[in-house]
């Protein structure tokens, strides 16, 4: 896998599945993409922070759900039949997340991503890896394993002590 | 033919490393002024396979060693030598030696030859020792007529008639000559039938016979031993020529001169007939086991060694048929029950069915907690000695049954309490006289199933975890401690890491690695540990483990719109209170259930779920048991017991305050499995 990936990096494209959250356009890796579905109804965690909706049963596996909308504090946080929850595999576990629309799959050369602009104090431009340019349009690349595996996301165990504390 | 041999390497190295434990087992318990005989034929039948095998598969270190051992072994079983402790000593120490030359052949550790010769040297002196104390009972168990016969060489003619299939079975006969020669002078002539008719002859057929002419001071028995695994009484015939009237040499091992009466008798007699009752009984021990043995011939296996990767495959497709069951019994239920009458009869069927099965793939993960426990003697008989303490093990509930993985898991942890206790618990002899104690302290271990958990206990009745030491280590590491702690408080600075009080660092404790390793992977289980001590009474260490199975059976209760499931074997009872029966003590409810005050814990709060019903008397509170504890739990609805399949839920995400996992439901939704101990901690560490 790693040397595939590697091989795609030196002929220079590599793919991205493009997602909006409220007025932007992101875009992540598509080979950590596993599925996309429909928003189901969640089993609620308790304490567990705001953006994570709770549990759902994908095909008899326990998988949590992650709303990156309330993550990056969108407006647009309604539940209908067109919220759609992408499933990733990354750091070893299924996670889904909620967004607002997935929109294509593009393939961008080197050339087209430029390094991300130094924002100062926003904590979330560490996950952005660069910002791409398909279609005169821009695209906020993420590194979606990283932002999983942020302290704030609290899904990775050794963080769970501070979890209660946050959650009240 | 050695590649066809390989392959049963691994089935003898785990039958001999199980007869190697097994001897341990029983030489820890055996009582040295009074064994039990059916022990002493245990431990020798254990060694003979051991060495039995060791022969089929060329291992000679193992061979000889073990021989050693047995010959020994075989002589105090027939009562001609008394059991001491040193024997049982130095049967222990072979016991390792036999272990560690194990380990070699199967993993290529280091072997010590050095260990191995020591401890054969110790039984050869043992026997030797006892050899002139030996010989008067041997000869005066000699019947008259074999009175002549001296100990000596003796002149055997073996005739070895192997059976066609031999080399089809896999046998290797060097081995066996081999070991022969180790006995003494021998000379081997090979005889071949030539077939008949060339042109049906069969290349693997075994057209060979072998006439041996040995010399040795070997019994007859002995002798017959050496060919057990490989040919039946008919194919082997050994006779004694003429007694080698030369004077005896001192033999390394293996003198038996009781046997002689044996010896002398046999020319005329055919083998089984001299002691049938050894013989026979020997085999039947070892013939399931036994490599090289015809199929015929042996009693049909009682057990089967499967990987645990297949074992969990069928676990998780067992879990998948639960809730496939769940799902078709909600849809049935639709269906008229008049109109559909087969349907529910067939429903109920499959529900049953289900059930037997899932209890039966359940067990096969379940073992007793006796495999973990069983080590322990071993060990504190070992330690006490290092140590220069007495202490006795008493171990409680061994048959408690728990799932392997928790066994395996625990094995460390326990090893550490166990240590602990003995090296801090018990006192030196002279100062449990001087406190007014036996001399020899006692450790205690204990498992039991209480609710939904397995509870294991260690308790030593040493001096006690000594609180004032305790305090000025912690406040020498560091930590913020005051006076005024109550001892609980106290008693959980030892979990903290880098923390020990002993005076001294040895091998055997004090290196501050202990608790709180023990505390991290009992953790890692969802387990707890607690500790209590009283000052010069003892400590006592309290392990609680949820008993985590794949499946559990639950009632299904409703919490404003949450569902959740609380394991069925932790609920005592469900009622309605009355208005009467709550009250409030400083702010905290309390409900009355026949004269005892519980707390109530709602879990709408624990779990911040609005909607939910507030006030109790319009709901249902749950007596449940938390770890020996009654609470009252508030739920508005009891809904439906089902069997649910635990499905983790750190495989994605993370454990869950107060839950043991989570299930799916026969609608497909996820609900939420408590674990009433853990929610109980949750609550009071959030009030």
């Amino acid at each position: 896998m790693e040397e595939m990936t590697s091989i795609l990096a030196e002929s220079g494209a590599r793919e991205y599945l493009t997602f909006t959250l409220g007025q932007e356009e992101y875009g992540m890796d598509i080979l950590k993409v596993q599925e996309i579905r429909g928003y189901d109804a969640v089993t609620k965690i308790a304490n567990a922070p705001p953006f994570l909706k709770g549990v759902i049963n994908l095909r008899g596996v326990i998988v949590p759900i992650i709303d990156l909308r309330i993550k990056f504090n969108l407006a647009n946080q309604i539940y209908d039949e067109f919220t759609v929850v992408i499933i990733i595999n990354v750091l070893g576990r299924v996670i889904g997340i909620v967004v607002d629309g997935v929109s294509d799959v593009v393939s961008l050369m080197p050339e087209q991503i430029k390094p991300p602009p130094e924002f100062g104090t926003g904590i979330d431009t560490q996950y952005i890896t660069g910002i791409g340019t398909f279609n005169d349009q821009m695209l906020i690349l993420t590194d979606i394993e990283q932002l999983m595996g942020g302290a704030d996301m609290q899904l990775v165990e050794n963080v769970a002590d501070n979890h209660l504390d946050l959650a009240a | 033919m050695s590649a066809d041999l390989s392959q049963f390497f691994q089935v003898f190295f785990e039958e001999s490393a199980e007869h190697l434990a097994e001897m341990e087992r029983i030489l820890l318990s055996i009582d040295p002024h009074a064994p039990d005989e059916e022990e002493l034929h245990a431990v020798f039948r254990a060694a003979h396979s051991i060495k039995g095998g060791a022969a089929t598969f060329g291992f000679s270190d193992m061979t000889s060693t073990t021989h050693t051992l047995e010959s020994l072994l075989d002589r105090v079983r027939h009562h001609e030598l008394g059991l001491t402790a040193e024997m049982v000593d130095a049967f222990l120490e072979t016991k390792d030696a036999i272990a560690m030359l194990l380990a070699g052949h199967r993993d290529q550790a280091p072997v010590d030859l050095a260990v191995v010769e020591s401890a054969c040297g110790k039984l050869r002196s043992i026997e030797g020792g006892s050899l002139a104390a030996v010989q008067i009972v041997g000869t005066a168990a000699v019947e008259p007529d074999a009175g002549s016969v001296a100990t000596g060489e003796k002149e055997y003619r073996i005739l070895f008639r192997p059976p066609a299939d031999l080399f089809i079975r896999g046998v290797r006969v060097e081995p066996l000559f081999e070991e022969l020669a180790s006995l003494g002078e021998l000379s081997i002539t090979a005889q071949v039938a030539v077939p008949e008719d060339f042109a049906t002859y069969e290349p693997e057929q075994c057209c060979l016979s072998w006439e041996m002419v040995l010399n040795s001071t070997s019994s007859l028995e002995e002798l017959y031993d050496i060919f057990m695994f490989v040919a039946d009484e008919d194919e082997i015939e050994i006779q004694v020529i003429e007694p080698a009237l030369k004077q005896a040499a001192v033999p390394s091992c293996g003198l038996e001169p009781s046997e002689q009466k044996h010896t002398s008798k046999a020319a005329e007699a055919p083998p089984t007939l001299e002691s049938p009752g050894r013989r026979l009984y020997d085999r039947d021990e070892t013939a399931p086991n036994a490599f090289g043995r015809r199929p015929a011939d042996g009693t049909e296996a009682t057990s089967i060694r499967v990987g645990v990767s297949k074992v969990d495959q069928l676990i998780n497709q067992m879990g998948e048929l639960v809730i496939t069951q769940a799902m078709l019994a909600q849809t049935a239920q639709q269906f008229d029950p008049v109109l559909y009458e087969s349907l529910h009869r067939g429903m109920a069927l499959l529900q049953r069915n289900t059930r037997d099965l899932q209890e039966s793939v359940m067990s096969i993960r379940m073992m007793p907690i006796s495999f973990i426990f069983s080590r322990f003697p071993r060990l504190v008989h070992d330690l006490a000695a290092k140590l220069g303490k007495q202490a006795e093990l008493k171990l409680v509930g061994e048959t408690t049954e728990l799932d392997k993985g928790l066994i395996e898991k625990l094995a460390d942890p326990l090893t550490h309490l166990v240590r602990n206790s003995l090296d801090h618990g018990i006192e030196s002899p002279e100062e449990r006289r001087l406190a007014g104690k036996q001399p020899g302290g006692t450790i205690t271990l204990r498992a039991a199933q209480t609710g939904g958990r397995i509870v294991i206990e260690v308790i030593d009745d040493g001096a006690g975890l000594n609180r004032s030491r305790i305090l000025q280590k912690a406040l020498e590491n560091g930590l913020s401690v005051s006076d005024e702690m109550a001892d609980e408080e106290v008693w959980q600075l030892i979990f903290a890491p880098g923390f020990s009080t002993a005076e001294k660092v040895t091998d055997v404790s004090g290196r501050g690695v202990g608790m709180d390793v023990v505390m991290k992977n009992v953790q890692a289980l969802g387990g707890r540990v607690s500790i209590s001590s009283e000052s010069g009474k003892g400590s006592r260490v309290l392990v609680s483990l949820p008993l985590t199975l794949a499946i559990l059976d639950g009632l299904s209760v409703r919490v404003g719109d949450e569902i959740f499931i609380v394991p069925l074997n932790s609920i005592i009872e469900s009622l309605q209170p009355q208005p009467d029966d709550i009250n409030t003590v400083s702010g905290n409810t309390t409900v009355r259930v026949r004269g005892e005050y519980l707390p109530l814990l709602r879990l709408s709060e624990v779990y911040r779920i609005r909607e939910a019903e507030e006030r109790p008397e319009h709901a249902v509170v749950m007596i449940v048991d938390a770890e020996g504890e009654q609470v009252a739990l508030l739920v508005d609805e009891l809904l439906n017991q089902h069997q649910v399949v635990i499905k983790s839920l750190e495989k994605n995400y993370r454990k869950v305050d107060g839950t043991a996992g989570a299930t799916i439901m026969g609608d497909g939704h996820v609900a939420l499995i408590l674990d009433v101990g853990d929610l109980v901690h949750l609550w009071r560490k959030g009030l």
